[in-house]
């Protein structure tokens, strides 16, 4: 049972006085948390326009979306892209992030930069610039472009996560491996490769999504008709609210929190794995 | 380490063919090292042709005109008054989602880190889940509560607390509305980590020695605490200053960032000379502050652990 004046912190103060921090937390966990929830409801509406509780339900917004193949189009889109760029900023960052966990030196340092800045850069400078490069190598309004670009921008992730899985990682076990005979690239997979399972596969989550929700890079580089998701939900929102989108941003959230689970599911194994 | 060496009539072997031996190793280790190296070039590479390249190309575009030659005539069309003004709502956007952010993210980030273990982790959620949402939804969702129609406006209307439907959005306010929501988590994630490194022994030993609460948590807590708050500030007034998808959303055009201005500048314009001055001036700056705060506030921090 909770009493109010029973001392919570360190220095004596009560549940009793914290009240106002309790109520003022609440509140802003509701302005976190409503904007997520909220299009759930109103997908679910009979009407044509969206509203707040939904006085008829039905699933006619999905049936839209499902019936469209623009949209449906354009999702298959999305996921393919997505896929190919995760494995392959989860392949090249798990690469570099073991080198650079053991080169040292300045020419290390200076690889390290450079595969972070497409973190640091503003989103909007990448994709002028992508757009500029790909009109003149002519990988405009091309998958393999896109893919590439979400590849770069995927890469900082998992180089992130794997790099923190490799500082707890003992790299004489390696050693010990290829004294006994294996080679290096046996004993990286035999011996490392299994022990940052769970660091690749939350660098491989955070570039999944990366991929999956990126609209700047998008709308840039991406013509008519190889429209992805995010980007035809944009062009959707600007030009009319459409309740089709409520019922595709309610997939989205669906799998937000599908990933979400899984990002916590892994954080606990690891925690399991340390301690 | 000659003393503890093996003696060459031992092993047989002469000077020359330990040199040898040394040189052989010392070629292997930088064979090693390179090809160690080499496996980040499939990355290096990529983000070379993507993002280097276009980046080095951009500066390029800003500094030469189409005959080659050297012109700084990009840079002062920087200075003309519509540039003028979209820096200033840039800068004005991001420093107040930057303090509401603080305002917001402080309390929240203290009081997660306060509570028990389970009850922290579930509230966790709630700041993990709009970290994991799409920037889009999230936007679309705003728009739905806070347009004429939208759900406040018809809350408000049908409660009879005001008359007339407010302005929510499509102007400064909703921008800064969406912007907040976007930018909250980066802030609180990385301050409730530092947060939840506080000993809270230090606490007790600060009301051991008579400090008041307030005192205890001025003195003690909120100081340990701010290496995580200024990284955070610094994170968000960065990501502010570049955002363009939610500006672009709930600024219904009337909130021109500066990375929209890039934008119109190429798509309405076609004007790649002024783009890129626009775009090199955006980096440089945020390259600088990203720098510049984290080496400022690095020394101040460190100066009070």
């Amino acid at each position: 049972m909770l009493k109010l004046n029973q001392s919570v912190t360190p220095t004596q103060i009560t549940h009793g006085q914290r009240l106002w921090l309790y109520a003022l937390v609440a509140l802003i966990l509701a302005f976190l948390i409503i904007p997520c929830l909220i299009v759930i409801p109103m997908s679910f509406s009979a009407s044509q326009y969206l509203e707040f509780p939904p006085r008829e339900w039905s699933l006619r917004w999905y049936r839209a979306y499902l019936g469209s193949s623009e949209w449906m189009a354009a999702t298959w889109m999305t996921f393919k892209v997505a896929l190919v760029a995760t494995i392959l900023s989860t392949v090249f960052g798990t690469l570099a992030a073991y080198a650079l966990a053991q080169a040292k030196g300045g020419l290390a340092k200076l690889v390290e930069g450079l595969l972070m800045l497409p973190m640091l850069v503003p989103i909007i400078l990448v994709a002028v610039g992508v757009f500029f490069v790909y009109s003149r190598t002519g990988l405009n309004n091309s998958i393999t472009g896109l893919i590439l670009a979400h590849t770069v921008l995927a890469m900082p992730f998992v180089l992130i996560a794997v790099g923190n899985g490799l500082q707890g990682f003992d790299m004489n076990q390696e050693m010990a491996a290829r004294s006994l005979g294996a080679s290096r690239p046996w004993a990286f997979l035999t011996v490392t490769l299994p022990q940052l399972k769970l660091s690749i596969c939350s660098g491989a989550l955070f570039a999944f999504i990366a991929s999956f929700d990126e609209v700047v890079v998008a709308l840039f580089i991406v013509g008519g008709d190889s429209s992805t998701l995010p980007r035809k939900m944009f062009a959707n929102i600007r030009d009319q609210i459409d309740p089709t989108v409520a019922a595709v941003s309610t997939l989205m959230i669906g799998l937000s929190i599908v990933l979400l689970v899984a990002m916590q599911y892994i954080k606990k194994q690891e925690g399991a794995q340390q301690g | 380490m000659k003393e503890l060496s093996v003696p060459d009539e031992l092993t047989g072997m002469t000077r020359a063919g330990r040199d040898e031996m040394a040189r052989q190793l010392a070629r292997d280790e930088l064979k090693e090292r390179w090809s160690l190296m080499s496996l980040t070039l499939p990355g290096f590479m990529l983000v070379l042709f993507v993002l280097a390249l276009p980046l080095a190309w951009l500066c390029w575009l800003s500094m030469f005109d189409a005959s080659g030659a050297l012109t700084l005539a990009n840079y002062e069309r920087l200075l003309k008054p519509v540039y003028l003004s979209s820096f200033l709502v840039t800068f004005q956007l991001a420093f107040c989602v930057t303090v509401a952010c603080v305002l917001l993210g402080y309390p929240l980030a203290y009081l997660l880190s306060q509570l028990p273990e389970r009850a922290s982790q579930i509230l966790m959620a709630f700041v993990l889940l709009p970290f994991w949402t799409s920037v889009l939804v999230r936007t679309y969702a705003w728009l739905v509560l806070l347009q004429r129609q939208g759900i406040i406006n018809n809350g408000l209307l049908s409660m009879g607390v005001i008359d007339q439907p407010l302005s929510l959005v499509n102007n400064f306010f909703g921008t800064a509305v969406g912007m907040v929501h976007v930018m909250l988590p980066f802030l609180v994630l990385p301050l409730y980590d530092k947060m939840k490194n506080i000993d809270p022994l230090l606490l007790s030993a600060a009301a051991n020695c008579g400090a008041s609460p307030a005192q205890a948590f001025r003195q003690v807590f909120l100081r340990l605490s701010l290496p995580g708050l200024t990284s955070g500030i610094t994170l968000v007034f960065v990501l502010c200053l570049g955002f363009y998808l939610t500006p672009a959303l709930l600024g219904g055009g009337k909130v021109s960032m500066w990375s929209m201005k890039i934008s119109d500048t190429i798509s309405l314009f076609g004007n790649w000379g002024a783009a890129s001055a626009l775009g090199v001036t955006l980096l440089v700056v945020t390259f600088g502050l990203l720098f510049g705060l984290r080496k400022l506030f690095g020394l101040n921090g460190g100066g009070k652990r």
